[in-house]
């Protein structure tokens, strides 16, 4: 049995980390080794990565050279049964509870595309407008609307129209996904998600019997227009270690009700562009950096916004170096700049305070600017049309090639 | 003589006017829409008429809920409708914060806009005003006191006239030029903070709007309203639209027969082609220089293909990919309307 964290034995001053809530102790770092080790999970190490590389014949991605996905469960399981020739199938889906998507939010998505092209392998990603209507007291419509704006973005990530099924829980939910969600909400005391999730007596029921549909997508059965026959496809779940109390939950009955368990890989957190112990937030837009922000928001946004490890002043800063532990651009730099030998050098040129914060304030915004410009692009070819493709209830007969 | 000759040239103009003006709707053509699409309605006719009180002269007898209608626009160029029972108090201070656009987010729209957007005389905004493509942007507000009314009264798209429907018949029509009919109370007043994200937020247009003669002033970033959300009117959104490689074959509708949807954009082969072709040769040209030339001499064709193909590779999946949806998406769209065959 895994260990199922208790919320309501966390002592106050400890880190806080649930799909609702996320803080570090006495706001500083998120301990992310502390986490693991609470949380139960794995380490993503090198060999893993390698094993990766040597399995889908093509350089890991960047998210993976870097450590950003850094923890997993049973992610062996899936490479060892993928050696063999099994096939397996994404899960992943986002909450849209806000039309602004900044790159944070995209992080699981970007990730997410090169695990299916790599493998080769279909995916499904849901959209939880039931669970945004129900926390952030949205209307159906708008969490509905809200749920198709998001899918566009989502859409222009470059997700394979022929291998993916996206779905909005209003939508959606119904028929074999509604069986599964009985069936897991049976194996699932009032006590238990209690403890997992931190329900109080004043929550209303939604809240209570939201978990299940969230746990379900991992299940083949709950998609007979897609897995029919497949009862045993294996299910992996990129996600931000924040979601892990779902899935906790949904190993934990998993078996008990015939099903594998599914797979999770999971990624640090995003940080704010004011530092570790900022919180991005959708009522402040210097935070973050939004996927409709223009050139010259970025760069402003980076030069005046973003927390540097710099020194005061410029002889202090060729003598000391930089502190890269905190500074905001190197972080940013090694989510988003490819070149590995390139992030070397700057690390150590700005650590050893030969490169100063504007230079690498420079070339962020380079990497940041043709990112979000990409996007856009991308973006701008998707039309409603398409998102009503996308979510259409089809079968996908390449969804292995 | 010389009096009908100076008076030629100003017919003629606004004759041009007129005629350059061929995407907005007329009134008539908006009467013919409504009985097409069956909705129950009637129709009087009167002197051209301003402001509410001088409709109410002619029409307010009549067993019908007058409404009051606002063009509104934000600081970022965007712009709304908010149609309501004529006695609804509409606040712009609270609207404009449940939309989350702070307090002094909204304004009434200039003039010019009234006939640039919403292709209607002055005193003559109304909801049906977005049968024409180039409101498509603009968002609808409407008050949810139409919904127990038996009768509103609205123009139709000019001031010479009113009608009578329920809300049924203007939602029935609102679907018909793919809008999703959405009442809110206007009156209500909920507070707006850290914790209660603005209420009404989801209406604020999401897509830049396409026109680009309105005159743009750069907005400062330091926006201190809610959300930076989507609307950008910089140039870079406009040209992102523009650069669609998968090009847009008919972009420009004359009258859209059955419904305002935008026109499904055609997976272009043509056009796909030349954006790669394009790509790959600003790349070739960039790797060939004297000092490329003489640093690998005889193997520069080698190195050139090599790093050609280590920094296009992801790139041209991308475009492939786009233009995979969008031919999936094309055959997909026809697919769900083709007719079986008869037997």
């Amino acid at each position: 049995m895994e260990k199922i964290e208790d919320k309501n034995q966390q002592p106050e001053e400890e880190q806080v980390v649930n799909p609702w809530e996320v803080s570090a102790k006495d706001g500083g770092k998120i301990d992310y080794d502390k986490l693991i080790d609470k949380f139960g999970c794995q380490r993503l190490d090198q060999p893993f990565v390698d094993r990766v590389q040597r399995l889908t014949s093509r350089p890991p991605h960047v998210f993976l050279r870097r450590g950003v996905f850094f923890a997993h469960r049973d992610f062996n399981d899936i490479l060892d049964a993928y050696e063999r020739g099994e096939k397996f199938y994404l899960y992943t889906g986002r909450g849209p509870s806000s039309e602004a998507l900044h790159l944070g939010h995209l992080i699981p998505f970007m990730f997410t595309k090169y695990l299916q092209d790599a493998f080769k392998v279909p995916l499904v990603i849901q959209l939880t407008d039931d669970e945004k209507c129900m926390w952030k007291n949205l209307s159906v419509e708008e969490s509905q609307r809200l749920a198709r704006e998001n899918a566009k973005d989502i859409i222009a990530c470059g997700f394979d129209i022929s291998k993916t099924f996206i779905f909005s829980d209003f939508d959606y939910v119904g028929g074999a996904f509604y069986k599964n969600m009985v069936k897991v909400a049976k194996c699932v005391t009032y006590n238990k998600v209690v403890g997992i999730f931190g329900f109080t007596g004043e929550d209303h029921i939604g809240k209570v019997s939201f978990p299940p549909v969230q746990a379900v997508p991992s299940f083949p059965s709950s998609f007979p227009h897609l897995f029919s026959g497949k009862d045993y496809l294996r299910c992996l779940i990129p996600c931000a270690i924040d979601q892990d109390p779902y899935f906790r939950m949904t190993r934990d009955v998993a078996p008990r009700i015939g099903y594998h368990k599914p797979a999770l890989i999971e990624s640090l957190f995003f940080p704010a562009l004011q530092g570790e112990n900022g919180k991005m937030s959708a009522s402040d837009p210097n935070s973050a950096i939004y996927v409709t922000d223009s050139a010259k928001d970025i760069k402003y946004k980076v030069n005046k916004h973003a927390f540097t490890g710099g020194q005061e002043s410029i002889e202090k800063h060729r003598q000391y170096g930089a502190n890269l532990e905190v500074d905001i651009p190197i972080k940013y730099l090694s989510f988003f700049l490819e070149d590995d030998a390139e992030l070397e050098h700057i690390k150590k040129e700005y650590g050893a305070g030969r490169m100063l914060t504007g230079e690498v304030k420079k070339r962020l915004t380079e990497v940041l600017t043709e990112l979000v410009e990409r996007h856009r692009r991308a973006r701008a070819a998707v039309t409603d049309e398409m998102v009503d493709a996308f979510m259409a209830v089809r079968p996908l007969p390449n969804m292995f090639d | 003589m010389h009096l009908k000759l100076l008076l030629l040239p100003s017919f003629i103009s606004a004759l041009t006017l007129k005629l350059i003006d061929t995407m907005g709707y007329s009134k008539d053509q908006l009467l013919a829409r409504l009985k097409e699409l069956q909705i129950e309605f009637s129709q009087y006719e009167h002197p051209v008429v301003l402001t509410v009180e001088a409709q109410a002269k002619y029409v307010g007898n009549m067993g019908g809920v007058l409404s009051k209608n606002l063009f509104l626009k934000d600081k970022k160029h965007r712009y709304y409708v908010v149609s309501a029972l004529a006695d609804t108090e509409v606040d712009l201070k609270v609207l404009s914060q449940r939309l989350g656009l702070g307090k002094g987010g909204l304004r009434m729209a200039p003039e010019e806009a009234l006939g640039e957007i919403l292709q209607v005389p002055l005193g003559c905004v109304t909801p049906f005003a977005v049968i024409n493509e180039s409101a498509r942007h603009v968002s609808l507000l409407l008050d949810q006191g139409f919904k127990t009314q038996k009768c509103c009264i609205f123009h139709p798209l000019s001031n010479n006239m009113s009608i009578f429907l329920n809300a049924q018949g203007l939602d029935k029509f609102l679907k018909s030029v793919g809008r999703n009919p959405s009442y809110i109370d206007l009156e209500a007043n909920p507070p707006v903070g850290k914790d209660q994200p603005p209420d009404l937020a989801a209406f604020v247009p999401s897509d830049s709007p396409v026109l680009s003669d309105l005159p743009e002033k750069a907005p400062p970033s330091q926006d201190s309203t809610g959300k930076s959300v989507g609307a950008a009117t910089n140039s870079a959104a406009v040209t992102a639209k523009a650069v669609k490689p998968s090009g847009n074959a008919q972009n420009v509708k004359e009258k859209p027969v059955d419904s305002v949807r935008p026109s499904i954009p055609a997976a272009d082969a043509g056009k796909f082609v030349e954006e790669l072709l394009d790509r790959a040769s600003a790349l070739l040209l960039s790797e060939i220089s004297e000092d490329s030339i003489k640093q690998h001499g005889g193997q520069l064709g080698d190195e050139v293909a090599n790093n050609i193909k280590k920094c296009l590779r992801e790139d041209l999946k991308n475009l492939a990919t786009i233009f995979k949806n969008t031919a999936y998406t094309e055959g997909f769209y026809a697919g769900t309307r083709y007719q079986p065959k008869r037997h």
